[in-house]
């Protein structure tokens, strides 16, 4: 193409993206009703018409977005999105990640990804039954129809300003950082995945059955969606912690809660599809997870994008805006909910399992995550509701939190090894805890360890570290146990043999041990503060840290004041951290940069405060030992997500024999079920 | 751009083709389930498939005899179960399923290009092409409307160089032009800071203050004016500023000496003159309370735009209401604008929207009262 055909091409690109976008919502309303009316009248053929349409909506979908980055690339200010959150000296990989560093544009990230996974189910012939999948794709489509009028109505971001300014406003600084450019997609794969399995629950109920093959179907959706909301929210926490300079990775924020929630209750769901697919038991319940999962979703994103609560994540407040979510959250919610009140005495239950089995140590976990998710709900609306029915604001803050939080997590994470162990139906609690003897007595040693060279200091550390160990031990345990041959190569042979779930189950386990260490850590962790002269010492823990000197430094659309610090550890300097304070001029506001050094998986942290006339300046310096498993664990625990997610063989869970016929079972071990 | 239509239009029949394609092929073909999905797709499929992996995890060894046995008898039990369930009658023949499939194209026909065309037609703008950046850049100039193509420059410039003060000296006089107040204020206080003060500077500083504070003569705004005079005794604009923040205080004899000494200082043919000869007179008394908006310097734009952000002020707060000190500052700048009869009419709806509560009542009838409002409005709204 000639450049004066590109460029013609070019003009009316921003429009036809626009237009993209109200015909994808003219698809997605043809998606929601054709599929539906085929599957009730079992039209075949009509049914087809689901994938075509799913696959245009994404098409359709991705074009606008494209246009939109295209606009924000070229710094186009005749679009009001783009003069609200662009600049032109910003540099490009903000004005990318910008696209989506706001309401309207990360609303449109939300649809992107929700056509994504519509597309992916059409495309997936021989993973879901037919009726189930058309379905599936027409509530999809709803979704995405009802978000799509929502974006068009009260946020469109192609709305257009003639004449067009000069310059734009810059998008807030505390964005402009490279974790913008993956937290936010990352955090969206992990919740908008959970719409396609309220799907698929919404597809059961509508048709009125429920198996193991909807288990099937479900579980790789689940699992993908879960792990990328995990490692969603461990990357945003890693991003307050080096952004804000405060030096915490959790505030019990309710912005962070509103992620945690669906966190939680997908990690229930996680573990029940498992009981339903295996076990063909669980069924109702685990319908019903499905659709409490995706409206925490709906309501965090209420939370975040109504303007209830504010926080660098509402960008900006519009009653319109809030009325409409919540109009949706009504809708979806409620719907589902009373469909499912509807529907759910019709599925047939399934099988049967002793209270001491693998099933009911599943059951215990989605008891104690429930309850988990419902208290983080409570201490998150309760102020909200307090402040709307009385105007009077209270805070609940960590304490809450911390009371009532962690008595649930804990037993919880007692449970964790047992259920790895017992078998399906009926299991064998003394065996089970024979089998785990070894992993207790390792974490009590370990817990005696950090005891003794702790001394003195916080109580409840060694014991979080103990209870990290004694996960990691039971996921190593149970891999060992069931690898375990005549010789060390027959072992290595079977463990290689394994099913690439049972790996997965052990290494996301394994991962929750390495997070609750660095979270246990934490207690230990030391925080100094100083003003300090040219060549002032500060003390964190076993560093030290030295002011070499403040010096000015220029960005491309900042300036900044950076403080050297030379950080030893006695006497002998270990890393240089610069830390700094941003000035964005097109905002008129300052943004903290902390300076990191990593020692292992611990870090030296430094952020920068006020600087004085004479070249003095407030330094904030910390000491975080172990603090990167906390982040760690959570990639681990993705990682065993994935790997399990690999794994697509077709799975029963057989009961263990009857002590008596165990002796005829021979040299394999009992337990040796192909499970997870 | 009509072309933009024809991209529309393509767009909607390959939209309405890609759903109606499906429906075109022949049911026969697409009724005919291929294997793979025949085997997974159906719930006794699904349990066939499950026997089968049972069979070879057996042979591998992952699963001890008896157990696969357990477990095959489990499947079994569910393959049985599912295939006893009946089967839904096939809809996919017959005169019922070709008038289905007519009403369903017709629905995609009519549905998505009207739905399309209505959303777009509504939020839309067709005829606005884009603009991007540089081509504006290369427009504004090629048109010699170089003004704003000039501080877009000076603009990036400044954002690499941040310390340059003859950039920042440069460009505040021109936001305040184009009606950028607050700009112009971050500007010469940028300019001040880097080049230090300078009485022509100072002065323009405290002018851009006035302007932003809709005409009032702030105390930062005096500040400056004050710091001008410390370094130019005969500046005309500090002066002159500084008796109309007296005169604004209601410190009418300080007004009066200020006024008189520029009036006596003049020279005959200064075009300030009959503006300071006005505010003498109308301090006397022998003249109406016309005072004009701004001082000499500000030309009628100014005193325009002024205006507006007044009348702009007044409208917000009578739709939406505002604090005290928004409404104070209203009942002022009517009376700055020599605008009496509008000041009153701020007062009395100051008075009904504050609720007679003395307390956040009290900055609005401070300033009633210094500017002899109080009296006379006060006796009307007094029961």
């Amino acid at each position: 193409m000639d450049l004066n055909a590109y460029r013609k091409v070019a003009l009316v690109l921003i429009e036809v993206g626009h237009y993209a976008l109200a015909l994808a919502l003219a698809l997605s309303l043809t998606q929601m009703v054709m599929p539906v009316w085929a599957s009730r009248a079992g039209d075949p053929v009509l049914r087809g018409v689901a994938v075509p349409a799913a696959l245009a909506t994404f098409a359709c979908i991705a074009f606008a977005f494209a246009a939109l980055t295209y606009a924000h690339v070229t710094s186009d200010f005749s679009v009001q999105n783009v003069v609200e959150n662009s600049h032109s000296m910003k540099p490009l990989i903000y004005k990318i990640s910008g696209v989506w560093g706001n309401h309207e544009g990360s609303m449109m990230l939300w649809v992107l990804i929700l056509a994504l996974f519509g597309a992916v189910v059409a495309l997936a012939r021989n993973a879901v039954p037919p009726t189930l999948r058309a379905n599936t794709l027409g509530v999809q489509a709803a979704i995405t129809a009802v978000f799509l009028l929502f974006i068009l109505t009260t946020s469109n971001p192609f709305a257009r300003l003639n004449p067009a300014p000069m310059e734009g406003r810059d998008l807030n600084p505390l964005l402009q950082d490279p974790g913008l450019a993956i937290h936010p997609p990352l955090l969206y794969l992990g919740y908008v995945g959970f719409s396609i399995t309220f799907a698929f629950a919404i597809a059961a109920l509508i048709e009125g059955r429920i198996d193991a093959a909807w288990a099937r179907a479900v579980r790789p959706w689940t699992l993908a969606a879960w792990c990328f909301l995990t490692v969603g929210i461990a990357m945003g926490s890693y991003w307050a912690y080096y952004e804000l300079g405060w030096g915490g990775w959790w505030f019990w924020d309710p912005v962070e809660n509103a992620s945690l929630m669906p966190w939680l209750a997908g990690t229930a769901l996680v573990h029940s599809t498992v009981v339903m697919e295996k076990r063909d038991a669980l069924k109702v319940w685990t319908v019903l997870l499905a659709i409490l999962t995706f409206s925490l979703s709906l309501l965090g994103t209420f939370l975040v994008r109504s303007g209830v609560l504010t926080s660098v994540h509402t960008f900006a407040t519009d009653p319109a805006r809030g009325t409409f979510i919540l109009g949706i959250l009504v809708l979806f919610i409620g719907g589902s909910l009373a469909l499912y009140a509807w529907r759910a005495p019709t599925l047939r239950q399934g099988g049967l399992f002793a209270p001491i089995s693998r099933e009911g140590a599943l059951v215990m976990n989605n008891l104690f995550l429930s309850a988990a998710c419902a208290t983080v709900l409570v201490g998150t609306l309760y102020p909200l509701a307090l402040e709307s029915l009385t105007g009077e604001k209270i805070s609940v803050g960590p304490p809450f939190f911390n009371l009532t939080f962690l008595p649930l997590a804990v037993p919880l994470l007692l449970v964790v090894p047992f259920g790895q162990t017992l078998s399906w139906k009926r299991g064998d609690l003394a065996a089970a805890s024979q089998r785990l003897f070894v992993g207790f007595a390792l974490a009590l040693a370990v817990t005696l360890i950090a005891i003794a060279v702790t001394w003195g200091g916080p109580v409840g550390a060694p014991l979080g570290i103990g209870l990290g160990a004694y996960l990691i031990l039971g996921a190593a345990l149970e891999i060992v146990t069931r690898a375990k041959g005549k010789t060390l190569s027959l072992s290595l042979r079977r463990a290689a043999g394994l099913p690439r779930s049972a790996w997965g189950t052990a290494l996301a386990h394994a991962g929750v041990g390495v997070t609750v260490i660095g979270i246990a850590a934490q207690a230990w962790s030391v925080e100094s503060l100083a003003t300090l002269p040219r060549g002032g010492e500060l003390r964190a823990g076993p560093y030290v840290a030295v002011l070499e000197g403040v010096l000015p430094r220029t960005g491309p659309n900042y300036t900044e004041t950076v403080a050297h610090l030379t950080i030893r550890e006695g006497g002998d300097p270990v890393g240089v951290l610069q830390p700094g304070k941003r000035f964005y001029a097109s905002r008129n506001m300052s943004v903290s940069e902390a300076g990191l050094l990593t020692v292992g998986a611990s870090q030296v942290y430094a952020s920068v405060g006020e600087t004085g006339a004479d070249g003095s300046v407030g330094i904030r310096l910390y000491y975080k030992p172990l603090v990167l498993l906390i982040w760690l664990g959570a990639v681990v625990m993705a990682l065993g997500g994935g790997l399990s997610l690999t794994d697509r063989r077709f799975r029963v869970g057989a009961p263990a024999l009857k002590p008596a016929a165990r002796d005829a079972a021979g040299p394999v071990p009992p337990h040796s079920v192909p499970a997870e | 751009m009509t072309a933009i239509w024809f991209i529309f239009a393509l767009m909607t029949g390959l939209a309405v083709l890609a759903l109606l394609w499906p429906m075109s092929r022949r049911p026969a073909l697409a009724a005919a389930v291929p294997e793979g999905e025949a085997r997974i797709a159906t719930e006794t499929g699904f349990y066939r498939d499950q026997l089968r992996e049972i069979d070879r995890d057996a042979a591998r060894g992952l699963l001890a005899e008896p157990e696969a046995e357990a477990a095959r008898a489990e499947a079994a039990r569910r393959l049985l179960r599912a295939s006893r369930e009946p089967g839904r009658p096939a809809g996919a023949f017959g005169e019922p399923a070709l008038r289905r499939r007519r009403a369903a194209s017709a629905f995609a026909l009519s549905t998505v290009p009207l739905v399309a065309l209505l959303i777009y037609g509504l939020y839309g703008s067709p005829d606005l092409p884009a603009q991007p950046q540089a081509e504006r850049l290369a427009h504004a100039r090629a048109a010699g409307n170089d003004l704003a193509a000039a501080v877009t420059q000076i603009e990036a410039h400044l954002a690499k160089a941040p310390e340059d003060g003859r950039g920042w000296t440069v460009l505040a006089p021109v936001y305040l032009r184009l009606g950028r107040v607050e700009d112009a204020i971050k500007a010469y206080e940028n300019s001040l800071r880097i080049l230090g003060d300078d009485p022509g500077r100072l002065a323009d500083y405290g002018e851009a203050l006035v302007a932003a504070g809709d005409g009032v003569v702030s105390s930062k705004a005096r500040d400056a004016f004050e710091r001008a005079l410390k370094q130019d005794s005969k500046a005309v604009k500090p002066q002159f500023y500084l008796a109309r923040a007296a005169e604004q205080d209601g410190n009418r004899g300080e007004a009066r000496t200020r006024y008189a000494a520029m009036a006596a200082a003049a020279p005959p043919e200064a075009p300030w003159l009959p503006m300071v000869r006005d505010s003498l007179a109308r301090l006397d008394g022998t003249a109406p309370a016309a005072a004009p908006a701004t001082g000499p310097a500000i030309g009628e734009e100014q005193r325009g735009m002024i205006r507006g952000m007044v009348e702009g002020l007044a409208q917000r707060l009578a739709e939406k209401g505002g604090t005290p000190e928004e409404w104070a500052r209203l009942v002022r700048s009517f009376m700055v604008l020599g605008e009496r009869p509008k000041a009153e009419a701020a007062l009395a709806q100051a008075r009904t929207a504050l609720g007679g509560d003395a307390g956040r009542l009290a900055p609005v009838e401070e300033v009633a009262r210094e500017t002899g409002l109080g009296e006379a409005a006060g006796a009307k709204a007094a029961p």
